[in-house]
């Protein structure tokens, strides 16, 4: 198993390493001077030549990217020229606010999914199958953005039950929370289920009944455990759904987090915080899926000793 | 005569396909299976013989499917017990092994877990203990040669023929008095079809268990069997203690099978094989479902199915030209 | 589509196991199996529908949609406006009939591009395997590696707002995972007997692949393809409703929305009705690709 792990983490790293160069190059694809871009109209040719050199822009790539690959392992991420701060100090306070919705998210959107996809698949043919599958292809039709912004009109501004947006406390997080777990938690009861259905029909469940074991027990232990591989694997795929969610909901419901900074930070040109946010946020989806595959050996024992 | 085991009395399973469009896929069937015999249930892919076993053991889903008839197990009714009292049954007293052993084996479960599940079930109160030795007891019945190895391995690092003994040993853990074999050698090599088949023809001698062996194979069951039944198209046609049936087959489907089983030793141009497929079961023919099929068909076959009557000593048969049959004729 | 199932060759698609002696027999079977999916036929009749709006819409607007009424702003729905009017007293109902070309037409040109790109990279790492295979895995990979419209929304970050590169955005976003079904449809395809024969007889290597192989993979092209025009539909509006896409001049239905997110509290039908709309609109391509996979390849369920 720790061979496994190894072999799975090793393998990342080319992969991310290759991922970095190309979020390195973003800013130098850029078409035009992102000098002049960050620095505006009204910039003069001191201030531009002062923003290039700040930028590396006056040395060749490699030493370059040699040097912004240092300053990440020293956790140097980059300048913001909007907010005159490092990218790390703008970061640090957004972070724990994306990540606390982020698994509030998941959470309850995975606990529902599953169960809706498991009593589908058992019901399979009859009316809780079906109310269950119109619930789940009509959720991942709903733009999450417009899903969001109607339950503010009826929570928020017609009930008054909810804020309307921002963090005064932890009532803040329920509307976005499921603005963005909506649709993951449709997809999840629609793989639960066709999962759940070709497990059901295999011959090992079959034996079990055999055995004598009650229903749930064939249900739960056998057809399920089998089917939370594919259930891991489609969840750690929907992170990435989740995070990019988190962009539009957090914009949506005026949330200081990283998505909201992000869609920020694109309309001010501030290139180095848009190119830390986009790397972050590509190794936080690296790092979730590496942690699926583990606990994907950890349960398929199959896959442990390829 | 030993005492009988399982009764089937005229049994029918239906399958439901729409709404009230119902088929007959076993279309009332009745045998018996005594202690300590091993009684061979034959006939081609599609005749109802894996459905009727799956009848016994009240497998099929119950949203599907309709059973009527009899099935007495130990006395008891099959078709009047609660759930409940089904699963007391299921892998207790009746136990069921399968033709694909390396699926039948949960994947993601060791060994040990998946025998440990059987047995806790049926025995409450046992210690960890006491449950561990009987898995251990249970492999070595079987000849695996390594118990405890085997009980921490998973399905996919043994071969087809241990996943096989695994399953049988798992049918007898709890020692039940009737196991049902459903084409148990059919996905192994021929030299693990031997072992494996001995191997219940030893089970049968320690325990006296009754077994009921499902086979499309002619030679398993010649080499089994104490007693035959043939099956086809959801009918009993024949009946007998396996070297009457062997020498002396009385209904057209069964001799036609057994002389299209090559044997050793004699050279022929061409196997016998009987003409035609099964029919479909939406389209059954009226009378005789083998008329269609049959090279000793008359007219009247044609009219109502033949009913199964006994032509010897513990010989039936559900043809009433048996005789020409008999001579060839 | 019924003409594109008759290329297909035998896969065991019918489940039935009937083998329909001609390939005109094939259709009429694939209609009539869809048609008993009543769900999947209220989505293509509704696709239809759009597609036709989509044609004429700009021609049969009550009002035109970029007209000025300063004496009717953010009115709500009456008779006169059946949808309202927004914060310029255009009318929303007239300005959601003629965004229909735009926002159809944005997500159904990414995923013809995107979907293009990534059959050439999957037949090609599929038929050829080799090295070109696993450079063309590698870039998927590494394409994979950004969560969600993220690339798309990166590559826009870098060439600017604007429709156009939304649709760029979204067609490179679409291309590894086309390329990836793809390629697992053609090794599935490549060791089939037809195509060995193909080789055998000395078919060239891009007679094969495109006469022979190609075909093999038109089913899960075709599921994948309707699947993903529901996908990027949303993700399109998604990028307009950020302000990335459409500009506030442009009827497009994201952008309408995000514009109108502004006046939620005094007049919600300005976000109301163009989500209904991509929400009806995307609902549809699910049903129906829904309904094509199910008939099409029925294990898959």
């Amino acid at each position: 198993m720790g061979k496994y792990v190894v072999k799975r983490v090793l393998s990342m790293i080319p992969l991310m390493f290759v991922v970095s160069i190309i979020v390195f190059l973003f800013i130098r694809l850029i078409p035009g001077d992102p000098a002049r871009m960050i620095g505006g109209p009204t910039a003069t040719a001191g201030e531009i030549a002062a923003i290039r050199s700040q930028l590396g822009l006056d040395q060749p790539l490699i030493p370059q990217f040699v040097q912004w690959l240092g300053g990440i392992f020293q956790g140097d991420l980059g300048h913001s020229f909007t907010n005159n701060t490092s990218v790390v100090e703008l970061l640090a306070p957004r972070l724990p606010i994306t990540m606390y919705l982020t698994i509030c998210s998941i959470t309850w959107s995975v606990i529902l999914g599953v169960i809706i996809g498991v009593v589908a698949a058992v019901n399979r043919g009859r009316a809780l199958d079906l109310i269950g599958m119109l619930i789940a292809i009509a959720g991942i039709s709903l733009p999450n953005f417009w899903l969001g912004l109607q339950l503010m009109q009826i929570f928020a501004v017609n009930l008054r039950l909810l804020p309307t947006g921002g963090l005064t406390d932890w009532t803040g997080y329920i509307l976005p929370s499921v603005a963005m777990g909506a649709g993951i938690m449709c997809i999840l009861a629609r793989v639960t289920r066709s999962s759940m259905i070709e497990n059901l029909g295999k011959d090992y469940i079959r034996t079990a009944r055999a055995k004598g074991l009650p229903e749930s027990r064939v249900i739960m232990v056998h057809a399920f455990k089998n089917s939370s591989i594919d259930i891991i694997t489609v969840t750690a795929l929907q992170i990435g759904a989740l995070i990019a969610g988190s962009v539009v909901v957090e914009t949506v419901f005026s949330i200081p987090g990283l998505g909201r900074l992000l869609v920020d930070s694109i309309g001010f040109r501030d290139y180095e915080v848009v190119q830390a946010l986009i790397l972050f946020f590509s190794f936080e989806y690296m790092a979730i899926n590496l942690i699926a595959d583990v606990l994907y050996g950890i349960i398929n024992p199959r896959v442990r000793y390829e | 005569m030993a005492e009988t085991l399982l009764e089937v009395k005229n049994l029918k399973t239906e399958f439901k396909r729409g709404k009230k469009d119902w088929i007959t896929a076993v279309n009332g069937v009745s045998f018996q299976v005594r202690a300590g015999e091993i009684v061979g249930l034959v006939g081609e892919s599609g005749c109802g013989k894996s459905v009727t076993s799956l009848s016994v053991m009240r497998l099929h889903s119950k949203l599907n499917t309709r059973l009527t008839g009899e099935i007495k197990f130990d006395g008891k009714s099959i078709l009047d017990m609660s759930e409940a009292e089904m699963r007391s049954i299921r892998g207790n007293e009746i136990s069921m092994i399968f033709q694909e052993p390396m699926s039948a084996l949960d994947p993601i479960m060791r060994i040990e877990n998946q025998l440990t599940e059987a047995i806790s079930l049926h025995n409450k109160g046992l210690s960890k203990q006491d449950i561990h030795e009987r898995c251990v007891r249970a492999l070595k019945l079987v000849g695996i040669p390594e118990p405890e190895m085997t009980l921490r391995n998973y399905p996919h690092e043994l071969s087809g023929g241990m996943c096989q003994r695994v399953m049988i040993a798992m049918a007898m853990a709890c020692e039940p008095k009737l196991l049902i074999a459903d084409e148990p050698t059919t996905a192994l090599d021929v030299t693990i079809q031997a072992q494996i088949l001995a191997l219940m023809e030893d089970i049968r001698n320690k325990r006296n268990t009754g077994i009921l062996l499902i086979t499309h194979d002619l030679g398993v069951v010649a080499e089994t069997c104490s007693r035959v039944i043939v099956m086809y198209a959801g009918n009993i046609v024949e009946e007998a203690p396996v070297k009457e049936l062997f020498r002396n087959p009385q209904h057209p489907y069964t001799k036609g099978l057994i002389e299209s089983v090559p044997k050793l030793g004699r050279r022929v141009h061409r196997l016998p094989s009987i003409p035609g497929s099964v029919p479909d079961l939406s389209v059954m023919p009226e009378g005789c479902r083998f008329a269609p099929r049959c090279k000793y068909a008359q007219a009247s076959c044609a009219q109502r199915p033949p009913e199964l009557v006994k032509v010897g000593e513990d010989h039936k048969c559900a043809c009433p030209f048996h005789e020409n049959v008999r001579k060839g004729a | 589509m019924a003409d594109t199932t008759t290329k297909t060759p035998a896969q065991g698609e019918f489940a039935s196991g009937e083998e329909l002696p001609k390939a005109q027999g094939r259709a009429k079977e694939f209609i009539k199996k869809f048609l008993r999916r009543k769900t999947a036929v209220l989505g293509f009749i509704v696709i239809i529908a759009i597609l036709v709006l989509a044609v004429i819409g700009p021609m049969i607007t009550p009002y035109d949609p970029n007209a000025y009424d300063y004496s009717a702003i953010l009115a709500g729905p009456s008779a006169a406006h059946i949808w309202g009017t927004d914060e310029f007293g255009r009318d929303v109902f007239s300005r959601i009939i003629a965004g229909t070309q735009l926002s159809i037409g944005t997500a159904l040109t990414a995923t013809l591009l995107g979907t293009a790109g990534g059959v050439v990279l999957g037949l090609m790492a599929g038929f050829f395997g080799g090295i070109l295979d696993s450079i063309v895995m590698r870039i998927c990979d590494v394409m994979f590696a950004f969560p969600s419209i993220l690339l798309a929304i990166a590559i826009v970050a870098i060439i600017g707002p604007g429709i156009t590169n939304i649709m760029i955005g979204l067609a490179v976003f679409t291309v590894p995972s086309f390329a990836r079904i793809i390629r697992g449809a053609v090794l599935e395809v490549r060791g089939e007997l037809y195509v060995e024969v193909a080789k055998s007889i000395g078919c060239s290597s891009a007679r094969t692949m495109f006469v022979h192989v190609f075909p093999g993979t038109m089913q899960a092209l075709i599921v994948n393809f309707t699947m993903n025009i529901g996908g990027a539909i949303l993700s399109a509006s998604s990028l307009s409703f950020l302000g990335f896409g459409a500009s506030v001049t442009q009827a497009e239905w994201g952008a309408i929305l995000s514009q109108g997110r502004n006046y939620l509290a005094i007049a919600p039908h300005l976000v109301l009705f163009p989500g209904l709309v991509i929400f009806i609109t995307v609902l549809a391509f699910n049903l129906f690709g829904d309904g094509l996979r199910d008939t099409l390849d029925p294990k898959l369920n």
